[in-house]
């Protein structure tokens, strides 16, 4: 196996809220190597997102260590937090999170514009980010003239246009009808094929089914990790 | 981030909400075109003080009849009184006793109607001596003026103004040598004035009938010797103040005054225009204070709708600083937008600031001299106004977390 792209051990999260304390996660070990696939599920409420807001490196550890790709990401300053983001991870979120004011393109480079990249780079970047995702003929299109499911194509593109350790998907079909969810979902499978790792969080079984390998949590503390899938 | 990319955001952000962004210049366009204009009219008016009184003459001293103060305590009128007299010209005139005195006019001014032909014209009627022109920069375009001896005789002849010699005679015809009468006196033209050229001075300097003194005095029937103004020109500039000296303590010694009783003031062209710009001044800054008030209302306006607009972009907040935009890049994006707002709304009250200074002279008849050194101070107060006014909502939008910026709906 390779070395693990996410390693944490250990990790503890207390949220406080004046003297009222409450642990969303009591001790989480786990270790997700390059080119996994991996699904985390759990119902509401079992520590699901404050999980993927510690992976995906928005929030930082109460107790623990996390390395990513190597790097001790715990004990970061949220600037250094936001350039590891910018280098090591890409988003794709529920609700999509694209900027309306702007065609799809410009949504897919603004990674590549917090990174430094020049601007003749960037749009070549992001085209083929998007003609990777089956969008090569909307690049000029503002969201709003997108489906839902070619917008959240836009924004596993925009995951993608960094080349990011991690892809770290939050209920990424939560908004998606079938024929779009299946679409997105295929998108993942194809890019897992090509070698990246992902994480993929969700409460729906059936989306969990498409990884290899399944994290099931609950009430702070990791209670099954399986592997799944035929392949 | 570099800054190009940062300013390529805010001109972004500033374009998608057009109305928005023109409605939030709107109080420092307002702000920067009135400061521009009232600086402007300020120093228009200024401007044109100066000129009018530098028209007068050079190293000009004006001796006015001064306020009397009769035995009952009660200060008659700037000007009322008829304490200056031919004789006190004479006595200034005489270099024993004002050496520094280069040439005296004395005035005597009144008004009547003029007679050419069946033509009629009512004008101001100025009795003075051969000196005038020169002690009041002026000359003669046709014919000559009056000389000492035609002033000593008392000679039926007249100057006529560039204004009311073409009022009275019409435009081929020269005037001089022609007949005009005062009250049935026949007076023959022997000189026209120049044009005084100024035209802030308006058309009084250029409409007037110059007699010699002795004969005005005779056809307005005034059997004193009083006269209105008497005008002295220095030997030169450095001895203006000499020269000041030298006629008030003539003329108090002749009128058996003192200083705080004096019958008569003096002024110079420097304090004419510093008395008129004293006034203008103090508009100027009450005008530019309500202006200035208003560039604050207009920065406020500013920072209220870029907290509305952190607010309302929260969630653009959250995806910029998860994609890995810093605290330190999304303050300076939210600063560079609030400053251009600034910048944009002082551009656009400097060109209306600029079309109104074109404008507003023929509403108002005021000349509006514009400053490049107002125009770059308006310019660097409306930046500073953006950006001082956008360093708080600046300043929350960096501190949002992520995580609360993107959950919120």
């Amino acid at each position: 196996m390779n070395a693990p792209v996410v390693d944490l051990s250990g990790v503890r999260k207390t949220y406080r809220s004046g003297s009222i304390e409450f642990e969303a996660l009591r001790g989480i070990d786990m270790q997700i190597a390059g080119g996994e696939y991996v699904a985390v599920i759990g119902p509401s409420g079992s520590g699901k997102s404050t999980l993927m807001n510690l992976l995906g490196c928005l929030d930082t550890p109460t107790e623990g260590t996390y390395l990513l790709g190597g790097e001790d990401v715990s004990r970061m300053t949220e600037a250094q937090l936001a350039e590891v983001r910018n280098r090591r991870i890409g988003f794709v979120f529920q609700q999509f999170h694209l900027l309306s004011s702007l065609p799809a393109w410009r949504n897919v480079e603004l990674p590549l514009v917090y990174a430094g990249v020049p601007r003749a780079d960037r749009r070549d970047r992001a085209v083929a980010a998007l003609e990777k995702v089956g969008l090569g003929d909307r690049v000029e299109n503002r969201p709003g003239e997108l489906s839902g499911g070619q917008q959240q194509r836009v924004a596993v593109a925009r995951a993608l246009v960094t080349e990011p350790d991690i892809i770290l998907a939050d209920e990424p079909t939560g908004n998606l009808d079938s024929g779009s969810t299946e679409a997105v979902l295929g998108l993942l499978e194809e890019l897992h094929g090509s070698g990246r790792t992902i994480v993929l969080i969700t409460h729906e079984h059936d989306v969990a089914a498409q990884a290899d390998r399944n994290l099931v949590i609950r009430d702070g503390l990791i209670t099954d990790d399986r592997l799944v899938g035929a392949r | 981030m570099n800054w190009r990319e940062t300013f390529r955001t805010a001109t972004d952000a500033v374009r998608a909400h057009r109305l928005r962004s023109l409605l939030t210049m709107l109080g420092i366009v307002i702000g920067i075109s009135s400061v521009i204009l009232t600086v402007g009219l300020g120093q228009g008016a200024q401007d044109k003080v100066k000129d009018q009184i530098s028209a007068l003459g050079s190293n000009l001293l004006i001796v006015s009849p001064g306020s009397s103060t009769s035995s009952s305590g009660v200060r008659g009128g700037f000007g009322s009184s008829t304490t200056l007299t031919l004789q006190d010209a004479q006595s200034i005139g005489d270099r024993a006793v004002v050496p520094d005195a280069d040439k005296v006019a004395p005035v005597s001014s009144g008004s009547a109607s003029l007679t050419a032909g069946q033509t009629n014209w009512t004008t101001s009627v100025v009795g003075t001596t051969a000196a005038w022109p020169e002690v009041r920069a002026r000359s003669v375009s046709e014919g000559r003026f009056f000389t000492s001896a035609e002033v000593t005789s008392a000679a039926n002849v007249v100057v006529l103004g560039a204004d009311t010699a073409s009022e009275l005679f019409a435009t081929p015809q020269s005037p001089v040598g022609q007949q005009v009468s005062v009250d049935g006196t026949p007076l023959t033209v022997i000189g026209v004035l120049a044009s005084s050229g100024s035209s802030s001075t308006g058309s009084s300097e250029d409409d007037q009938a110059i007699l010699p003194i002795s004969a005005q005095k005779r056809l307005t029937g005034s059997t004193t010797s009083a006269v209105s103004t008497i005008y002295v020109e220095a030997t030169s500039g450095s001895t203006l103040s000499a020269a000041y000296q030298e006629i008030n303590a003539l003329l108090l010694n002749a009128h058996g005054v003192t200083a705080s009783t004096a019958d008569f003031s003096i002024s110079t062209q420097d304090s004419l225009v510093e008395t008129a710009n004293s006034t203008n001044k103090t508009l100027t800054v009450l005008l530019g204070g309500i202006a200035a008030i208003s560039l604050l209302v207009g920065g406020i306006g500013v920072m209220n709708i870029m907290l509305v607009s952190v607010t309302e972009r929260i969630r653009e907040i959250g995806l910029r600083k998860a994609l890995g935009a810093t605290p330190a890049v999304i303050r300076r994006q939210f600063l560079v937008e609030a400053s251009l707002l600034g910048l944009c709304g002082g551009v656009i009250g400097v060109v209306i600031g600029y079309v109104g200074s074109f404008v507003l002279p023929s509403l108002i008849d005021q000349p509006v001299s514009l400053s490049t050194l107002a125009t770059c101070a308006a310019l660097g107060t409306s930046l500073a106004l953006g950006i001082g006014f956008g360093v708080y909502p600046a300043s929350r939008a960096a501190r949002l977390t992520p995580i609360d910026a993107l959950r919120s709906e």
